[in-house]
């Protein structure tokens, strides 16, 4: 019997050994972005793969969104596996043409003949004291482009699981990195990484019985936190890590709802628009006839995004989330 | 170290020592567009080369209004004219080796076609059947792109990867005047020329964009002056002298396969036709303008060459209308059968596998589908 090494990771770090182990299995795999190949990144997380791989294969691009996202499709066309990253969030929205009108529909437009295995990995959300730029939750105009894969992980083990995945995948990924979980540790074997369902596949972290907190990215640790405070309430809350937006897993939604009869949605991102309105939809159409109380959204307020002095009033805590739970019409049913 | 690794190393430089980066005279384009046509260089020019351009232009001009009578007709449902720029269109074309990759905008489906695109393949997007008609990757021609310029980076990655990959592979991206103000054009310039990708960028200048005139669309000497901005050579060309527009990209091609990385070719021609059919283009220019163009109009300069070398005899002219008639009537036959459409077709590549939420809408439609043969079933 082997010993496993198992030491504590960094977000970051596991999503540096998912790029650095898809391009050493894959020749095809390119990695391409502003400052990913010296620097190995401002979030360093292509760090060394320049080093490992050269330039042509961890490239320093010119400083300009479109034409990053718009090369990688050139690339894709030709047969490459591009992964490219965009800087920050908000510096994304130049390549928004590009996503929209290219990588998006690609595929369809051309009956299948031009597929794009292509990545797009995208630090998003709050919580790091970024200026004004640095800290947007974007998840919503993607969800809101069919063609696109969109992804984001909560954990260091989902973190390099879905990243393979999101690489392997023959259609476009959007990959939402929470800039906030990029130090998040845990232990984690690089060596023997997690195997990991397909993209498209929600997972319980927590199991309760009194209500279900669906959630993504970097409020999957917010939820966790309020389940634990939740428990002194006599609240035994279920946690949902949909991971992935789109495909979105309806089946394990629909499961947990229908087993605990109440749900709140949590997110960063504005609940105007948001994806927490497309969520509790969803549930309400399909588990109607379980709910006891009308599904409820703790969101980001309908605003700008703040300046990193006043953020932490934006974002959504522990607090506001037991304030939600203890809106749910527990009177009324029991 | 590969060349793009050598060019992207990083170079100390202390300030007193600056100089420009690369000599700018070289990459200047000539004062005045290039022309081979009308001038003593013609007499030189391969006469196989003259009667094959002269056919396919002939055969594009009649392209180009059989698919104009197509809107009319209600079989198209819009057609951007190239008549004028024939001789850009198809020297394109000429240009590109079977491996080499086009990537055309909207108004370029001659070009496609002179490249042995099926003409009823090249216009499935405009009779709005479905978006691409053909298969990109079997004829190495993009998709015909509608967002302005938005193909141009697209040309690069393609032309980039190729060179990885160490495949012989030239992109050739056409854009309008228009397009040169796009944000696309700027960046698809720059990536081509720090990665020195084997690329080619063709701006056919037809004078308008839609209805503004270059005066609106740039401030530049020339357009081909752009590249200059990008380290890379500017050529400036007649565009209706099919001779010289081929004889330049030739030349880029061959500078492009031979490492020496990309160019910009300005072609000066005239779209003598409206945006669209759904234009009006009186409103904003005048017809003395429209019929001084006329006079160097793309097969008028050709057929003065041939006539002075005694090529255009009664027998050419012949072979070339009978042609660019069965073409014509070929196209006309098959665009006036209705195409088949299944509208199960929406679900069926939007991702490699349907997502549980389309196979659930598709079902949703399957069923309308039924119901509606059920109700036409009964009215019987």
């Amino acid at each position: 019997m082997t010993t496993v090494a198992v030491k504590p990771a960094t977000m970051g770090q596991a999503l540096g050994r998912a790029l650095r182990d898809a391009m050493a299995d894959d020749p095809t795999v390119h990695v391409l972005g502003e400052d990913v190949g010296t620097l190995g990144g401002v979030f360093r997380v292509t760090d060394g793969l320049a080093a490992e791989f050269g330039e042509t294969r961890c490239t320093d691009t010119p400083l300009a969104e479109a034409g990053i996202l718009g090369t990688a499709v050139g690339m894709a066309m030709y047969g490459l596996r591009p992964v490219v990253e965009m800087q920050f969030d908000a510096f994304a929205y130049p390549a928004f043409e590009q996503l929209i009108s290219h990588v998006a529909r690609m595929r369809n437009r051309t009956r299948g003949g031009l597929a794009l295995p292509l990545t797009i990995r995208v630090p998003y959300g709050g919580g790091i004291g970024g200026v004004e730029h640095h800290s947007d939750s974007s998840e919503a105009y993607y969800m809101a482009t069919p063609g696109l894969y969109v992804v984001t992980p909560a954990t260091v083990a989902d973190a390099y699981g879905l990243l393979r995945a999101a690489i392997a995948s023959d259609d476009p990924v959007v990959f939402l990195e929470p800039k906030r979980l990029y130090w998040s540790k845990a232990d984690w074997n690089p060596d023997a990484p997690t195997a990991v369902d397909p993209i498209g596949r929600a997972v319980v972290r927590r199991a309760g019985r009194s209500a279900t907190l669906l959630t993504y990215g970097p409020s999957v640790p917010v939820c966790l936190e309020a389940a634990e405070a939740a428990r002194a309430e006599g609240w035994d809350l279920e946690v949902v890590d949909l991971r992935s937006l789109v495909p979105f897993d309806d089946e394990t939604v629909d499961a947990s709802v229908r087993r605990t009869g109440r749900a709140v949605v949590v997110h960063e991102s504005g609940g105007f628009g948001g994806p927490g309105g497309e969520i509790a939809a969803r549930v309400t159409e399909r588990c109607f006839h379980h709910l006891e109380a009308p599904v409820l959204r703790v969101a980001g307020f309908d605003i700008p995004y703040p300046p990193p002095m006043l953020e932490r009033h934006h974002l959504p805590g522990v607090d506001r989330i037991l304030d939600a739970v203890a809106r749910l019409q527990w009177e009324a049913g029991s | 170290m590969t060349v793009m690794e050598q060019r992207g190393a990083y170079q100390p430089a202390p300030p007193p020592a600056w100089q420009p980066r690369t000599d700018p005279a070289p990459l200047l384009p000539d004062a005045e567009p290039y022309r081979v046509l009308g001038t003593r260089a013609a007499r030189a020019v391969d006469q196989d080369l003259l009667l094959r351009l002269h056919g396919e232009l002939v055969r594009g001009r009649r392209y180009n209004t059989q698919a104009t009578a197509l809107t009319k007709q209600g079989r198209l449902a819009v057609y951007p004219s190239s008549t004028g720029q024939e001789a850009s269109q198809i020297a394109a074309a000429f240009a590109l080796r079977e491996q080499d990759w086009l990537f055309p905008s909207y108004r370029d489906t001659l070009a496609a076609v002179a490249r042995g695109l099926d003409p009823v393949a090249a216009l499935t997007l405009l009779r709005g059947d479905w978006h691409t008609g053909y298969d990109p990757r079997e004829h190495r021609i993009a998709p015909l792109c509608t967002p302005l310029a938005t193909q141009l980076p697209h040309a690069v990655g393609l032309a980039h990867a190729a060179r990885l990959k160490g495949d012989d592979v030239v992109a050739l991206a056409l854009v309008g005047d228009g397009g040169t103000s796009e944000g696309d054009f700027h960046e698809a310039l720059n990536f081509a020329a720090v990665w020195q990708a084997p690329v080619v960028f063709l701006v056919q200048n037809n004078g308008f964009a839609i209805s503004v005139p270059l005066a609106k669309q740039t401030a530049a000497p020339s357009l081909a002056h752009k590249a200059v901005g990008y380290g890379m050579p500017g050529r400036l060309v007649d565009g209706n002298d099919a001779v010289a527009v081929h004889e330049v990209l030739a030349d880029a091609v061959r500078r492009a396969r031979a490492g020496g990385g990309p160019t910009l070719v300005e072609a000066v021609t005239y779209r003598m036709e409206a945006h669209t059919n759904a234009d009006d283009a009186t409103r904003y220019r005048q017809d003395a303008e429209v019929d001084a163009w006329r006079d160097h109009d793309p097969i008028v300069l050709l057929e003065r060459e041939l006539t002075e070398r005694g090529l255009l005899d009664e027998e050419h002219r012949s072979a070339v209308r009978a042609s660019a008639e069965a073409m014509a009537a070929d196209l006309r036959e098959r665009m006036n059968g209705e195409p088949a459409l299944d509208p199960m077709d929406l679900f069926t590549h939007v991702y490699a596998e349907q997502t549980t939420q389309l196979r659930e809408q598709a079902a949703r439609l399957r069923a309308e589908l039924e119901a509606e043969d059920e109700a036409h079933g009964a009215g019987r």
